[in-house]
């Protein structure tokens, strides 16, 4: 390669690259067009799927979000978020929020799967953003690696969902929620996002694969067996204060109070 | 006589001849121990520092107190490969890979709370009954020693398996250090051999926490235990019980089989929560590295007083003359719990300076008889509850809805508020109880029955109480207010001067009392009944 | 103080009352029996730990409710060890308080204080002591023991002295230095701006020099936060505006408050919240403390790119790293 720098500086190296360049996109569209041609089907459905989207859209959700999706007082601007906030958002039940409080948590979905689809499929119209997930293109079980993950967990989601993933307290009444028993893509899509108050982990920062390993660390979490007995909910040593103070000293008071007591 | 008896006689003849001890054992047998549910609360204190005693002696088998860095080859396999300590990696070895380890790393952290929390209900249960007055002051401050190394010995035992949750306390710790005027620093960088967190700081703690401080609460305890016999065991008044004798059962056979039975009880429920439910789950922390931190960092609940404090803490430095001194970290940090430990040390010497009694007592107050030092206890508490919660608010927040702001402006003015309004109110109720007693003395207790008289007028029928209660609610002595010398024989003005003001206020604060019934009255009443 | 002088007579002891197996054998005997059983079931208990220990495999697990799935074998030994100090004791109570005479007896107490005569003596041999020994009479000897008394003291503080090593300017000083590329952590790759979206976080360390590794002393004084916001949601001063770069902007990880690592960044409000103590900063204020016990500012680290646009310091840390210290400039 290190021709290539030396030569970066001559005074043809601009033209010749900006040529290159052209070639390249070039080539690239008509790669792009000729696998995009037999799907003209795909096309139309998928200008259905669109057109089904904001139907729901107008009905759920524009109240909030405005009729384009432009974003109003209440609601932020949907554009350019990407098929993967819709998904996550909705499909966890997240939106359409309940009541106006801090931050929408999780509940039972309002929406199916395919209208969770039509949805997403729509809010991608409006804007390129970062795409929607399945559950199986995300392959943590084969591409994952626990132990990274779990360097990588600590490093990057401990300090607001706790060590175990178990959740914790953000400032004025917001939390971080539990990572257990989410389903992997919107893990996955909660990293690329960063629904509410999370921030946004890009693919740079921590990789695809990275982000394969701290699911595979959360999932290995989650079906952890309680290796020590009731883990009092993993939150460290509040609930074991809270136990000893309790149960521990309250029995051992109840039988020092039999112990004296007078037999009859 | 038996062959048994023969052999035993043998030996008992040949310790005596050189050591003179049957005399002493003789006596000592027949120790008299009074018999109360309260009175159980110290043993359970040392009954949990045997089990520490035994379990951490099976601890320090494997455990390797090295900061070296190793890799994780054990059977846990979520931190295969991972780079660690070895402290915690042989911790991790300890919890999976010796059978028993874990039970009895949680038999141990549990016994640690357990002794902790025994400690503090005892230290209660001395103070509300004026157990520390004369002659007992010593072991008072003995008892204050005991439970401020108890903290400091449970912190380093917290800080020893090096995972994330406590070298995060460790890190707060050396923050702490750091934060003394003028020698901070230095101490810092002798305590860790250099810059937070280096190598040598968990060997150093391992040795203090392992031989240095057991071996100050061995010498302690003993003395401690030793004054209790020497003195003798206070007893609650009641019918019989007086200041010159002690009423209770033997120490052989009866309390020898109470006491050593309430061990085996003692050991068993801490094995049995060390069996049942998860203490310090160090392999879910991971090994710690200043630049992790887990949301919910708490210490065991002993400190968790002292984070609270820290928690709500003004947030004040100064810099003055080119030199920065943390307020935000001195105040929680020392100076506060310095004055609450300093204080509470004191307090025998203050409560009999206040009310100028002198004497020695060895029957126990009802705390209610004492309704100052009742409600100083309360408010004391009180201050400590509100840190404690504060010490918790991120986990009480998301717990219940609450914001951690709002959890942290209740306790920043509750913690001022709060003490003195408990303070009157038990003070209030403490009255209210007396005034109950006398009625209970005089009237009788309610028995519920209503009775219709003949000219249609409803009474309730007060049942008599037995002269024994009577007794017992009535035997306390009331103090009486230290009158204020104004002027001396010489025409002086306040010849004591500010001290003496003080003393008069406290001591008829401390006279504040409803008059109990005396015998006349309960006569007059009898009399009239009849 | 009239009311003293009549209190209530003391009505003495009460009666003894007889318990059951006092007087009726079939009673006694019954707490015979059950004192046995109980020592009995310690002895199971034993058993049961025996048992757990050499035959149930540590990879045996079982689901009990409330425990969730749990180890059988860790379970088995503790359970077995509970039962059998637990029913030692037990029994050993019921033994006391059924069988044992419950009759209260009285022992007699004394003044503390020790008679008369004795303290006469006390002072008089002390004072005798002290006078053959001569201690008032020279006190050239009184005075030089307690000087070289005190000194005594002084080697065994001196000997702590290489407990550690002298600060020197240890804490002002960090691994940043100019020109100093920013890398993830873990990971060490190099950040370029555009890699890193709006509203995103990234961990970052200084990258290091080849062959180096990263102890934690490093680690607890070069832990670097990056945020990456708007250009126009900052609220900087010209200079700490230079210091971001395109909307990024650095802050020490170390909290300027205990030293925890603040990193909870909630990208909605741009606060960033230390799970330790609570001290919250404002990104865009240049990490102002808006609330909890923290006294400064996180210390922010002057960011550009070189020319390979990779992300760089611009220049050390301005100020020292992590809590506050007595020789502390600012």
């Amino acid at each position: 390669m290190k021709f290539i720098s030396k030569y970066r500086r001559h005074k043809f190296a601009t033209p010749l690259l900006l040529l290159f360049a052209l070639f390249g996109i070039g080539l690239t569209f008509s790669v792009a067009s000729a696998t995009e041609a037999p799907t003209a089907v795909d096309a139309a459905a998928r200008s259905t799927l669109i057109a089904e989207g904001q139907q729901i859209f107008l009905k759920g959700c524009s109240s909030c979000h405005g009729l384009n999706g432009e974003g109003a007082a209440v609601g932020p601007s949907l554009i350019g978020v990407g098929a993967a906030s819709v998904d996550f958002q909705v499909a966890t039940g997240r939106m359409p929020m309940q009541d106006m409080s801090q931050q929408a948590m999780r509940k039972t979905p309002v929406y199916n799967d395919e209208e969770v689809a039509a949805l997403a499929a729509y809010v991608a119209s409006l804007a390129p953003g970062p795409r929607a997930y399945t559950n199986e293109e995300i392959k943590w079980e084969r591409d994952g690696n626990t132990a990274d993950g779990g360097e990588l967990f600590r490093n990057n989601c401990a300090m607001c969902h706790n060590f175990a993933g178990q959740g914790g307290a953000l400032t004025q009444g917001k939390y971080a929620p539990t990572v257990m028993g989410v389903e992997p893509k919107h893990i996955y899509e909660a990293m690329i996002t960063g629904p509410q108050a999370m921030p946004v982990f890009s693919d740079k920062i921590i990789t695809p694969q990275e982000k394969l390993s701290i699911i595979k660390w959360i999932k290995a979490a989650e079906s952890e067996p309680n290796l020590g007995g009731a883990p009092l909910g993993r939150v460290g040593p509040v609930t074991e204060g809270l136990l000893i103070w309790t149960f521990g000293l309250g029995l051992l008071i109840a039988i020092a109070v039999w112990l004296t007591a007078k037999a009859r | 006589m038996t062959a048994r008896e023969r052999v035993a006689g043998t030996v008992a003849n040949y310790v005596d001849e050189r050591t003179g001890a049957a005399k002493w054992m003789r006596k000592n047998l027949q120790k008299v121990f009074p018999d109360h549910w309260s009175f159980m609360l110290g043993e359970i204190a040392l009954y949990s520092f045997v089990i520490l005693l035994l379990s951490g002696t099976f601890l320090s088998f494997w455990f390797d107190p090295s900061m070296q860095h190793v890799k994780y080859e054990g059977s846990y396999q979520p931190l295969k490969d991972v780079e660690m300590s070895a402290a915690y990696a042989s911790a991790l070895h300890i919890s999976f890979d010796v059978r028993g380890g874990l039970l009895m790393r949680q038999i141990h952290h549990w016994a640690a709370l357990i002794f902790m929390a025994a400690i503090v209900v005892h230290l209660m249960r001395v103070f509300f009954t004026g157990a520390f007055r004369k002659p007992r002051e010593f072991n008072w401050i003995l008892g204050i020693a005991l439970l401020t190394l108890g903290i400091v010995e449970g912190f380093l035992g917290y800080s020893l398996p090096d995972d994330l949750l406590s070298g995060t306390g460790v890190r707060i710790a050396h923050a702490i250090i750091q934060s003394i005027p003028v020698v901070g620093t230095y101490l810092s960088f002798f305590a860790f051999g250099g810059a937070f967190p280096g190598y040598v700081f968990i060997p150093r703690i391992y040795i203090v926490h392992v031989l240095l401080i057991p071996g100050i609460f061995l010498a302690l305890i003993t003395v401690h235990l030793m004054l209790v016999w020497y003195q003798k065991h206070t007893q609650y008044p009641g019918p019989g019980r007086t200041e010159k004798n002690v009423v209770g059962y033997p120490l052989m056979p009866v309390y020898m089989a109470k006491a050593g039975g309430f061990f085996f009880i003692v050991f068993g429920i801490t094995a049995f929560l060390g069996a049942v439910a998860s203490i310090n789950p160090i392999w879910l922390y991971g090994p710690y590295t200043p630049g992790q931190i887990s949301a919910g960092s708490q210490p065991d609940w002993y400190m968790g007083w002292l984070d609270g404090l820290v928690r709500m803490a003004p947030p004040l430095e100064t810099y003055l003359f080119g030199y920065t001194v943390s307020w935000n970290i001195l105040l929680p940090g020392l100076i506060i719990p310095g004055i609450i430990f300093t204080g509470m040390a004191l307090y025998p010497f203050i409560e009999s300076w206040m009310t100028g009694d002198k004497r020695e007592h060895h029957i126990l107050d009802r705390p209610r008889n004492v309704p100052n030092r009742t409600a100083l206890g309360v408010m004391s508490l009180t201050f400590m509850i509100v840190a404690l919660i504060n010490g918790g608010n991120d986990l009480i927040a998301t717990h219940f809805d609450l914001t951690i702001n709002q959890i942290m402006w209740f306790s920043r003015i509750g913690i001022i508020v709060l003490p003195p309004l408990a303070f009157v109110i038990t003070k209030r109720i403490c009255l209210s109880l007396q005034r109950a007693d006398r009625e209970a003395v005089l009237h009788g207790k309610e028995t519920g029955r209503l009775v219709m008289l003949p000219h249609g007028e409803y009474i309730e029928i007060h049942e008599e109480l037995s002269p024994e209660k009577k007794f017992a609610l009535t035997q306390h002595e009331q103090p009486k207010a230290i009158a204020l010398v104004t002027e001396d024989n010489q025409g002086v003005l306040n010849p004591k001067g500010i001290r003496a003001k003080l003393q008069a206020r406290f001591s008829a604060a401390n006279a504040e009392n409803i008059a109990k019934p005396t015998a006349s009255e309960v006569k007059e009443l009898e009399s009239g009944k009849h | 103080m009239s009311r003293e002088l009549e209190p209530l007579a003391d009505p003495g002891l009460p009666e003894h009352v007889h318990r059951k197996a006092d007087t009726d054998p079939i009673a006694a005997k019954r707490a015979e029996r059950q004192v046995a059983v109980l020592f009995s079931l310690s002895g199971a208990g034993t058993l049961l730990f025996i048992y757990s220990f050499f035959f149930i495999s540590e990879e045996t697990f079982i689901f009990v409710p409330i425990m969730g799935t749990t180890n059988a074998h860790q379970l088995g030994i503790g359970i077995g060890m509970a039962a059998s100090l637990l029913f030692i004791g037990f029994g050993a109570v019921h033994w006391a308080k059924t069988l044992m005479p419950d009759q209260e007896v009285i022992a007699y107490r004394h003044e503390m204080k020790s008679e008369e005569q004795d303290r006469q003596d006390l002072v008089a041999t002390a004072k005798e002591g002290a006078a053959i020994a001569g201690l008032g009479r020279r006190p050239l000897i009184k005075r030089t023991l307690a000087a070289a008394a005190g000194l005594a003291g002084l080697p065994a503080i001196i000997l702590l002295r290489d407990l550690g090593p002298l600060p020197g300017n240890a804490l002002n000083e960090t691994n940043w230095a100019t020109g100093t590329r920013l890398v993830t952590d873990p990971g060490d790759r190099p950040i370029k701006p555009s890699d890193l979206e709006v509203g995103g976080v990234a961990q970052v360390m200084p990258a290091l020099a080849p062959g180096k590794k990263r102890s934690l002393e490093d680690i607890a004084k070069d832990a670097v936060l990056l945020i990456r916001i708007r250009p126009s949601e900052f609220q900087l001063d010209p200079e700490r505006l230079s210091w971001t770069h395109e909307g990024i902007i650095a802050f020490s990880k170390i909290c300027s408050h205990m030293g925890c690592a603040v990193a909870l960044y909630e990208q909605t409000t741009k606060h960033l919240l230390c799970p330790c103590h609570q001290s919250t900063f404002d990104v865009t204020r240049a990490a102002k403390v808006i609330f909890g016990p923290s006294a400064r500012p996180l210390p922010q680290l002057a960011i550009t790119v070189d020319s390979e646009g990779y992300l760089i310091a611009k220049q050390p840390f301005s100020e020292a790293v992590g809590p506050s210290f007595w020789e502390r400039k600012s």
